[in-house]
């Protein structure tokens, strides 16, 4: 059969989404941009404390939506968008798995600052006498 | 069944499979959010030994985080070759995915080995057991990714390209591209963050 006879194109509308050699190149090029400038950033010190950290967070985002739309190919989905709809619920679900437990446990980290011999004697003041803490 | 019906109900099947592969992946970047947690939680905790700063070299990390880029890349183009039909093509790329890869977990278990010999083994503290634990789970995907990948290359070599194995190569391609963008995050929260002084 002729692969590109009208038959594969009635089906299209179900295929999976699948990208050219120019998308892959463009989508490799823009991720080892982003990777070097990323490096440079940290190993030049251009910036510095949370501005830095604040910017390699911001490039690797941005990477991974270049790599979604450029190797996953999920802006080129057709509706009804299943794939990009599980994947925004999987993030919903790891900023709460994620920014839930940072929230709980710096809540609960009585034991920031200490030495390891000062967290040993606050372990068993707290086991003999339950102090509540603030 | 004539053969355009079959054609068309064969995309459709690919189409869901893919999906499910989808959903599946979905999940596993559940597990690997659960590890990153869990090593923002505990990357302070060094139990007095050293820091991230001073065990990671960046340098080196920047050269596995452009080999498994690479193989990403060179993972599309084998997929591509493979909805082409071109078995050559696809043996050829698949190959060189194959030992970028290699090299990638090559370099990572390099590392490991230098770590745990200087002493700072996942027993050490808080900090090493979440990092080893994060990055482990990442090189064990890497693993399996090679398996996959081995055991592919051999049906297509012996097989050919019949309809099964063209949509094997996409999910197993799914998944490497998938295992590069986990890299990035571990790139950039354990190793570039690692690095930063806050």
């Amino acid at each position: 059969m002729n692969k590109n006879s009208a038959v594969p194109r009635i089906a299209s509308r179900h295929a999976p989404a699948h990208g050219t050699a120019k998308s892959y190149t463009v989508g490799f090029g823009l991720s080892i941009a982003l990777t070097l400038m990323a490096y440079a950033l940290v190993d030049r010190n251009v910036l510095a404390g949370w501005d830095l950290a604040m910017a390699i967070v911001g490039l690797a985002l941005v990477q991974l939506v270049v790599q979604l739309l450029f190797f996953l190919h999920l802006g080129q989905e057709s509706k009804p968008r299943l794939n990009l709809l599980t994947l925004l619920f999987a993030l919903l679900v790891l900023l709460i798995v994620v920014l839930g437990s940072l929230w709980i446990m710096s809540n609960l980290n009585h034991y920031k600052a200490m030495t390891p011999a000062e967290t040993e004697t606050h372990i068993q003041d707290e086991e003999l006498i339950y102090k509540k803490q603030n | 069944m004539s053969e355009a019906v079959q054609h068309s109900r064969h995309t459709e099947e690919d189409a869901k499979a893919m999906f499910g592969f989808w959903v599946y992946i979905m999940t596993d970047c559940i597990l690997f959010a659960s590890l990153f947690a869990t090593y923002a939680v505990l990357h302070n905790n060094t139990y007095g030994g050293p820091g991230a700063k001073d065990l990671f070299s960046l340098d080196f990390v920047l050269v596995e985080t452009l080999l498994l880029l690479t193989s990403s890349f060179t993972c599309g183009l084998a997929v591509l070759a493979a909805r082409r039909r071109d078995k050559k093509r696809v043996l050829a790329w698949f190959a060189v995915t194959f030992l970028l890869g290699l090299a990638f977990l090559g370099m990572e278990l390099h590392e490991f080995s230098d770590l745990v010999s200087e002493g700072h083994s996942w027993q050490a503290s808080g900090f090493l057991s979440a990092f080893f634990t994060l990055v482990g789970t990442h090189g064990l995907h890497i693993s399996a990714g090679l398996l996959w990948m081995g055991i592919m290359m051999v049906q297509v070599w012996r097989r050919g390209l019949v309809r099964f194995s063209v949509k094997r190569l996409m999910l197993l391609g799914l998944f490497w591209h998938f295992l590069d963008i986990v890299w990035i995050f571990i790139f950039t929260f354990v190793y570039l963050m690692g690095a930063i002084a806050l």
